[in-house]
């Protein structure tokens, strides 16, 4: 299945909106097309487009970075520490070359340990390495000397939309050196990952907003976990293999057998987890979870352009630790959808039909919604409960939040329930 | 039942001659040391396997018990209808509905289950909850009768791993530890030929599972050790199959120079480490995966691949399948039948490996929860549960009209929810 552009819309009945060119009523674009062309398409009111203008501000390592930093310092100053800490679910990240000397400063007071480079623009594990002494950066830092590129080129134009930028411009000693090609951030290395069978994983999972203002935002039930296909082990930090799991990456490991698939659905994963650690470090573990989805959301809140055409599909990258500690390890903006096994092509599926639902360019829904098909309303500019009712958020043991990540998905029957009551709804004239 | 032994035997014998490599060598000291470094991740080595073959396959061994006579047995005059229709023509004794509704009374529709009342519709205030707490007392009590009646309901996923340790006494004491290291320093200082029939099955198909193939090293690490316990052997006293024998070089046919072959005397045939592998689930220590493994096959797992009249062995569990299905699914069965579906061809393999590898995790367990509980295979490998399979997709079979599109029809059970199934086949179906 290959990543759907208006043709997906088409399969659901629906009235052809492309007659020409430029004539559509959803699109489901590509972000260079949307970079081109977005600020001079006009839309129609019930147009929909699949990504925000500056969804870069979410997706782009350096500045989801900066905008989390920013929001922490907010959250400290105006509501409190332990407020604050609640933001610490990324590493120590140093975007590079600007922040090299701030990176060096943490550097110096943490012998020993282990540092990831990571190019800000690129997926797919492309670019990636690992180190441990200032002497590989420095080599790296020369071998892309030579190619001159100026930093405006490497990222978009931001400052024109984004006026409380939070840029930071370093001194022109930086400039002086070669700037690399692209920009990348330096992170410190997650050593301690939890291992099922020895190996280290990561976990996928699907996120979509509706809107930043007010914010609104849908988790899907449905996610899986990405095994790397060799045993961890510290000793072979060159070995891409043992620590990058992107199934891209593993896909050309010597090892990689196409049949594996090396993947879990969550539902197995959080079964898996239930049977070893008990089901209250696992509801204690997805409720962190929860809080990334909505803490990092809540930091571009102000910054993303609100714009009521444009939704999106994020797709979190989380890191689990041996302390069932879960890390953010960054935001996909296009998410995979092409299938490496039957499994994940009806994932996939399935998640796109139910967006699509969300979405709703047939206004089918009421907008009262908590779920639907294999969607929950995770926030609605607050948090939102599993209880029927207002939700009661005086009595914090009370409060249970609507996500039911990596539980039963029986979205079919959902689905038939909530489109047989719209029906009956519809029907009583008003 | 002796030749069959024998038939393997040779099997082994051939495989072992042909590519010249001995049954056991000890390993030079490098090869050695490799092996030890290599310990927790043998999954990465990848020999040249092509060479071997599985020793046998369910359906080789199905074909000898299809033949199976008992010659002492006099038919009469009036020959029963059922003997001549299914596969396996040994007459045993096994139980109809109404034993089994009586023998399996906890399943009933009236008693609460894991597997049925703990799904998302039931409040777990109804049963769960209060089924939880009772499980943690009976862990805190340690008390095996109770618990292994507590599971006869299902168990807790938190609560499994502890309750069916509690069930099969197993406690990691030192010395259980020890032995395990004392098995895989065996393993490190001989090679044994099995070692490459245990890699190939393995790879062919824990690897290839969706879910298992995690779990890889673990399953080298517990049945290369597996082959080499000695202490399997007690098993053979209530089985009535015999360990293989092979004879120092040179010694053929003199006893005091026989060794049994492998130690454990169990040559694994192709799908054995599917035995293994859900357990990996829920056991995460080397040494007390391997003593639960250990215990489960020589209560339950050895009797699916050996010949025996016990209800629960192979045998019964066939016959006790094709019964049931015949007397309460008919037309079904006589359709299979005349487009040369014989149902037990299909459901052959589920029995032989307890479902694993054919059920989702889950229900697997769930399923072996109750295997636990009434210390009997009869609910699964279970004719019943192969039973109950077909009957639920009774519908679809009665279209096909080849073996290939039964097949088809029968080939994912990965959505199947194994207690419903059950309840439904043993406690509504009209009689």
């Amino acid at each position: 299945m290959s990543r759907p552009k208006n043709q997906n819309y088409k399969g659901h009945g629906l009235p052809k909106g492309k007659e020409r060119e430029g004539e559509w009523d959803f699109y489901w674009c590509d972000v260079s097309w949307l970079r081109e062309n977005f600020d001079h398409t006009y839309m129609d009111e019930h147009v929909r487009i699949s990504h925000f203008r500056n969804h870069y501000e979410l997706t782009r390592k350096n500045y989801m970075v900066k905008n989390l930093k920013r929001f922490r310092k907010q959250l400290e100053r105006e509501v409190g520490k332990l407020e604050a800490a609640k933001c610490d679910f990324f590493p120590k990240t140093f975007e590079m070359p600007c922040e090299y000397h701030l990176f060096v400063e943490e550097f110096r007071k943490n012998p020993g340990i282990t540092w990831i480079m990571k190019p800000v623009a690129r997926s797919q594990g492309k670019g990636i390495f690992l180190f441990r002494r200032l002497k590989d950066i420095m080599d790296w830092r020369k071998g892309t000397a030579g190619k001159k590129l100026t930093s405006l080129e490497a990222q978009p134009a931001r400052s024109a939309i984004n006026p409380s930028g939070s840029h930071d411009t370093r001194s022109s000693d930086d400039q002086k050196d070669e700037i690399p090609v692209e920009n990348y951030v330096a992170q410190r290395y997650i050593e301690n990952p939890y291992l099922i069978g020895g190996r280290k994983f990561d976990l996928r999972v699907y996120v979509l907003v509706m809107s930043y203002i007010p914010l609104r935002a849908w988790l899907y039930r449905d996610g899986f976990a990405r095994f790397s296909n060799t045993r961890f082990t510290l000793n072979s930090i060159d070995d891409q293999y043992v620590h990058l799991t992107n199934v891209a990456v593993q896909k050309t490991s010597p090892d990689y057998h196409p049949k594996k698939g090396c993947k879990w659905m969550l539902q197995r994963f959080r079964q898996y987890l239930a049977s070893k650690h008990g089901p209250e470090a696992v509801e204690k573990l997805f409720s962190d979870m929860d809080n990334i989805f909505v803490k990092s959301l809540q930091s571009v809140q102000k910054v993303i352009i609100s714009d009521k055409h444009c939704f999106e599909l994020y797709g979190y990258d989380i890191l689990i630790d041996q302390d069932l500690k879960p890390w953010l390890l960054e935001v996909n903006a296009s998410p995979s959808l092409t299938a490496s096994s039957q499994e994940d092509y009806e994932l996939k599926t399935c998640l796109l039909e139910d967006t699509l639902h969300v979405v709703d360019m047939e206004a089918r829904l009421t907008g009262r919604e908590k779920r639907v098909g294999g969607f929950d309303l995770m926030w609605n500019d607050g948090p939102v409960s599993r209880e029927e009712g207002a939700p009661d958020l005086s009595g914090m043991g009370n409060f249970v939040t609507n996500t039911h990540l990596g539980c039963v998905n029986d979205r079919k029957k959902q689905l038939r329930q909530l489109f047989h009551s719209l029906q009956g709804q519809k029907k009583v004239p008003s | 039942m002796g030749s069959w032994e024998k038939r393997i035997l040779k099997s082994l014998n051939s495989m072992c001659t042909e590519l010249s490599i001995p049954l056991a060598r000890k390993r030079p000291v490098g090869e050695q040391k490799e092996l030890l470094n290599k310990w927790n991740e043998m999954g990465t080595d990848e020999p040249d396997l092509s060479l071997f073959r599985p020793v046998y396959a369910p359906k080789d061994f199905l074909e000898v018990l299809i033949n199976l006579r008992n010659p002492n047995y006099e038919n009469g005059d009036s020959l029963s209808f059922r003997t001549h229709l299914g596969l396996i023509q040994v007459p045993l004794k096994v139980k109809d509905i109404p034993e089994l509704k009586e023998f399996f009374v906890e399943l009933g529709l009236t008693t609460g289950q894991l597997g049925i009342d703990d799904s998302t519709q039931v409040p777990p205030e109804l049963f769960e909850n209060e089924h939880v707490r009772i499980g943690q007392k009976v862990l805190a009590e340690q008390d095996s009768a109770a618990a292994q009646q507590y599971v006869r309901q299902g168990s807790p996923t938190a609560l499994r791993a502890e309750l069916w340790a509690l069930i099969l006494n197993i406690s990691s004491q030192p010395e259980d530890i020890l032995y395990y290291e004392q098995l895989k320093t065996n393993v490190i200082q001989h090679d044994l030929l099995v070692d490459s029939l245990i890699y190939k099955d393995v790879k062919l198909t824990a690897s290839n599972d969706d879910y298992y193939f995690v779990f890889e090293d673990y399953l080298y690490q517990v049945l290369l050790c597996f082959s080499r316990d000695t202490s399997v052997l007690g098993h053979f006293a209530y089985s009535s199959a015999s360990p293989p024998k092979s004879y120092i070089r040179g010694k053929l046919g003199l006893e005091e120079y026989a060794v049994f072959y492998p130690p454990n005397g169990v040559i694994p045939f192709h799908g054995f480490s599917m035995y293994v592998a859900p357990l990996c689930f829920l056991y995460h220590e080397p040494s007390k995966l391997y003593q639960i493994f250990r215990e489960m096959y020589v209560r339950f797992f050895f009797r699916l691949h050996s010949i025996s009249s016990h209800p629960s062995g192979i045998v019964s569990l066939c016959l006790l399948f094709e019964t049931l299905l015949q007397t309460y699914l008919p037309q079904l069965f006589y359709h299979l039948r005349e487009i040369g579906a014989q149902p037990l061809r299909i459901s052959f393999k589920w029995m032989v490996r307890a479902f694993s590898g054919y059920l989702a995790t889950d229900q697997l367990l769930l399923l072996w929860d109750r295997i636990l509980g009434y210390n009997s295979l009869e609910i699964l490998a279970g004719k019943i549960l192969a039973a109950a399979v077909f009957a639920f997709r009774a519908v679809n079979l009665m279209e096909v009209t080849s073996l290939a599109a039964a097949e088809a029809v029968l080939a994912d059970l990965s959505t199947l929810k194994v207690m419903p199934l059950l309840q439904i086949f043993l406690f509504a179906t009209v009689t």
